[in-house]
């Protein structure tokens, strides 16, 4: 089943590969940004079934990304992403979806 | 009444790349496993062979603390934040990744297989600032004697972390017993045997075996075999 994912993280080097890892199976599709506005307007565009948030967002954007990204989809996944790369991502993936 | 997991060597996953066999006890990479996915705040424990001269090339990090302990043959470490170093079997190296870092990990010798694990925990707080440490740690101190190679205090011997908790490394005569205590109370330990041959709370464990115990203060360990080799990773359930 194809899904959809968007990552979310400051480290603009970070993000780079997390796009690349999030479309590396053909089942995946994926988006990564660094800011709130470019997540928020992806969510709006896209069906995003799972959120991934990555480095350097601290509790108040993080807290202000959930309420806003869950007013346009109530029912979307938001989870924590480690490790910044392909170790964890697979499984963490897996465990939301 | 302590509970318990038991990961025997051959249920690990595996993944051979040719230049690199890894060996996972918890799900890393494609290997996924459900039932594989921590033990508490442990999320990783990836048992690498490396070939002579090979190795991951620049790759990113955030967020997890990191520890590599070489048990055979050096590995050439480089980062983003200027660290260069290369770390061989008897010393352990830690980085926290925070924020965000890059590093490469190289087969420091050409005509050498590695053998090093690799161990990440989940820290206790977000988006610190990325670090490095590494020690050369005292093999002597750890005969008959579960020797802390790491811990949360900057003040302890040898390598600390952004998490509450002890790695312990021990090497043991045949038939040596002793207990070992939980450093906080809520830790559970997970038991990784290096070498040889051990009982830990009545399970016998063999090489590269790992066995997880909470729920409890203590476990008592016993040495089946000469020079039997044990990596203990007191880690919280919770965090």
């Amino acid at each position: 089943m194809q899904t959809t994912k968007l990552y979310i993280g400051r480290d603009a080097k970070i993000t780079k590969i997390m796009r690349r890892l999030l479309n590396a199976r053909p089942e995946w599709n994926g988006f990564s940004v660094c800011t709130d506005d470019e997540a928020i307007s992806i969510c709006h565009e896209q069906v995003v079934d799972l959120v991934l948030l990555g480095n350097g967002i601290d509790q108040d954007c993080e807290d202000g990304l959930k309420l806003e990204l869950r007013a346009i989809k109530p029912s979307l996944k938001i989870i924590q992403h480690y490790g910044g790369g392909s170790g964890l991502l697979y499984g963490e993936i897996m465990e939301a979806l | 009444m302590s509970q318990f997991i038991l990961h025997k060597e051959n249920t690990r996953g595996h993944a051979n790349h040719g230049w690199l066999n890894a060996h996972h006890s918890f799900s890393f990479a494609n290997y996924y496993n459900s039932e594989r996915m921590h033990f508490g705040a442990l999320r990783v424990l990836n048992d690498d062979l490396i070939d002579g001269g090979q190795g991951f090339g620049a790759h990113p990090h955030d967020n997890m603390e990191i520890i590599t302990i070489p048990l055979a043959g050096a590995i050439a470490h480089k980062d983003s934040m200027g660290n260069e170093a290369v770390i061989k079997a008897g010393e352990i190296q830690v980085m926290s990744a925070g924020t965000g870092v890059s590093h490469s990990e190289v087969n420091a010798l050409p005509n050498v297989q590695l053998n090093l694990l690799q161990i990440w925990l989940f820290p206790n707080q977000k988006n610190v600032a990325p670090r490095y440490d590494q020690r050369m740690l005292d093999v002597n101190a750890r005969h008959n004697n579960f020797q802390q190679i790491l811990s949360p205090n900057s003040t302890d011997d040898n390598v600390w972390i952004h998490q509450d908790a002890w790695f312990s490394l021990g090497k043991f005569d045949a038939d040596f017993a002793t207990d070992y205590k939980i450093k906080k109370a809520g830790n559970g330990v997970y038991a990784f045997v290096i070498s040889g041959e051990v009982t830990i709370d009545g399970h016998i464990l063999n090489e590269k075996d790992g066995l997880g115990i909470w729920e409890t203060d203590a476990i008592k360990f016993k040495a089946n075999t000469a020079d039997a080799e044990v990596l203990l990773m007191d880690v919280p359930m919770e965090f």
